[in-house]
């Protein structure tokens, strides 16, 4: 395999540097530097090879599976490690700044965990991606949950400890209720390998409870309602550049393990009744996190609430993809979706961060004129908006109208008219926010002068959530390169 | 393994498993919580552990041995986390146990993020 190399890299860079920033703390800053230029050209060698030659795979230590460990790049694959990298560098250069800010004693504590901690939550997505089997998956979700819980647990205070400790315990049991599927897989099925698992699935498939169970865990680690509870206080509790780690990317991981499971692996059980049952979860999550973050004082439990309600977006994909007929639209649609939220997101709690540092608060009713006080970083607020509510030309949008489109395609107009009246909610709570910050009241103190790299990075962030649109041919291409033979739209052949 | 034996070591590891994830949503005190996180661990090995030794042929299967070994890894690590996260919730506020108010959606809790930025 002439890519392997950067499949090595993309795992081992980022765990170098995540050692080194341990053991150097003044070069943290540096050290993510240049992990994420390594990871930036790994990632571009890995797409070119997927799109001239279908999906890459590197067995570690040449052993290969069953016994082994293999890992493999296919288009679903590096369009995760992309839309990481893309929240990742951002998130770096952001940071270089943020912590800085402090003169403190605390605040040098956090700068000194954050950067080891950061690059292992990085190190921890990039190997999930490429993780070819369900008991690999097991262990980068559990590295990728330790770095979670201890950058939640960073600000130190107490209301970020206790969210930090409950998302904790919520996110071990869930991983036992997802090792458990997996020891009956095993026993089942005499293998943990994805693709092994769907070569053999026709004549042995996975037992119901298994699947139940690993469903469950992976649900309550992506917050989906009704396990939605840990999610608000520990996303909102933390440092601004944290937040965002954790609402754009770490939720998407298990998200990413229940695709594989559904749509790879166990494609033979996905019945159109589990496909709506998923489906209308996600439903509801979008009614009760859209409401609920219509009625948040406070900016970040507002970004927080957005993000379960987006959760719910993500989980429409399950009925519109598992379809033969127009599946393909709802699958690119989807994860379009998630890229998009994924930028928006990040680029609203660096917006958050910003106005929290810049006024001293972030009390909504409070904003007013903040917009003459940060007139960039209230610019990238309204960019991101536009991507979640969906306007055009977002990627919020085209990920909306292709889910839309198979929709319509299938004939499933309930579904239709959930995704816009998301959209309506979606477009209420983010204009409560901009009708405050743009009404001219009395100027609010600017507190503190915000680094201009500070708003420059949400600024571009927002700016491709907001111009992805006019570019999603292109991640559809992607997805559909090295895409597993096992999905059904792929079997079912239907159109692009 | 017998079938009898089979059966009954899948029953003791979900009587395990079940009896561990009770405590988790029961018990308030941290560490008990945490003790809770391990019984059910203890579960999930012991299946392992079963399946392996079902294998046909005298020699029992050694991919659940790699997995169990692996899982009792990350749970022992999970364990250490745990506890000094536990540790320093009490240092903080005095407490053992989380407060069941902030299971409503952070209504209570993440107001104080000031002290982030």
């Amino acid at each position: 395999m002439t890519f392997a190399w950067a499949i090595v890299l993309l795992v081992l860079l980022p765990l170098a540097a995540a050692a080194l920033s341990f053991a150097f703390p003044r070069r943290g800053g540096w050290l993510a530097a240049g992990a994420a230029v390594g990871i930036g050209v790994g990632t571009a060698q890995l797409i070119r090879a997927v799109l001239a030659d279908g999906a890459q795979i590197h067995q570690v230590g040449g052993w290969g599976a069953p016994l082994g460990i293999d890992l493999r790049a296919d288009g679903l694959a590096v369009w995760m490690l992309l839309v990481a990298g893309i929240n990742g560098a951002a998130v770096a250069l952001y940071s270089s700044r943020y912590f800085g800010m402090e003169r403190s004693e605390e605040g040098r504590h956090r700068e000194r965990y954050f950067w080891p901690l950061f690059l292992f939550l990085w190190t921890a997505l990039n190997a999930l991606f490429l993780s070819a089997d369900i008991f690999n998956l097991y262990v980068t979700l559990e590295m990728l949950g330790f770095a979670a819980v201890m950058l939640a647990a960073l600000a130190g205070g107490r209301d970020a400890l206790a969210a930090a400790m409950r998302y904790l315990l919520v996110s071990l049991s869930a991983s036992l209720f997802y090792l458990l599927g997996v020891a009956l897989v095993y026993g089942q099925c005499g293998t943990v390998d994805l693709r092994l698992l769907a070569a053999q699935a026709p004549a042995q498939p996975a037992p119901w409870v298994a699947l139940a169970l690993m469903t469950g865990g992976l649900a309550t680690k992506t917050a989906l309602l009704p396990m939605h509870f840990w999610l608000p206080p520990a996303h909102a509790s933390a440092p601004a550049p944290v937040s965002a780690l954790l609402s754009a990317l770490v939720v998407k991981g298990s998200f990413y393990i229940l695709l594989r499971l559904w749509f790879e692996a166990f494609q033979v059980r996905m019945t159109p009744a589990v496909a709506q049952a998923l489906g209308a979860l996600g439903a509801a999550a979008i009614l009760w996190g859209s409401i609920s973050a219509l009625r948040q004082a406070r900016l970040k439990l507002l970004i927080a609430h957005s993000t379960v309600a987006q959760i719910g977006y993500l989980f429409l994909l399950f009925p519109r993809a598992a379809s033969p007929k127009a599946g393909f639209l709802g699958w690119s649609g989807g994860l379009i979706l998630l890229g998009a939220h994924a930028c928006a997101k990040t680029a609203m709690f660096l917006t958050a961060g910003n106005i929290l540092h810049a006024v001293g608060h972030d009390r909504i009713k409070d904003l007013e004129g903040v917009t003459r006080g940060l007139p960039v970083s209230m610019f990238a607020f309204g960019l991101s908006a536009l991507s979640l509510v969906g306007l055009p030309p977002s990627g919020g949008f085209a990920g909306k109208w292709l889910l839309l489109s198979a929709g319509v395609a299938q004939g499933q107009w309930w579904w239709i008219a959930m995704v816009l009246f998301g959209s309506l909610l979606a477009a209420a709570y983010v204009v409560r926010v901009l009708t405050h910050a743009f009404t001219s009241g009395s100027k609010p103190a600017i507190l503190n002068p915000i680094p201009p790299v500070m708003e420059w990075t949400a600024l571009v962030l927002a700016i491709v959530a907001a111009g992805f649109g006019l570019a999603a041919f292109w991640p559809a291409e992607l997805l559909r390169a090295g895409a597993p033979q096992a999905m059904p739209f792929l079997a079912g052949g239907a159109a692009p | 393994m017998p079938d009898a034996d089979y059966r009954l070591y899948l029953m003791a590891s979900a009587a395990i498993f079940t009896i561990g994830f009770y405590s988790m949503l029961t018990q308030a005190h941290l560490l008990r919580r945490i003790m809770a996180f391990n019984v059910m661990g203890c579960g999930v090995f012991l299946l392992f552990i079963t399946l392996a030794a079902r294998a046909p042929g005298p020699v029992p299967d050694p991919v659940p041995h790699a997995m169990v070994l692996t899982g009792i890894v990350v749970s022992v690590c999970a364990t250490g986390l745990a506890l000094a996260l536990a540790g320093r919730v009490q240092t903080v506020t005095g407490k053992t146990e989380l407060e069941p108010g902030e299971d409503a959606g952070g209504r209570s809790g993440a107001a104080h993020h000031g002290s982030s930025a």
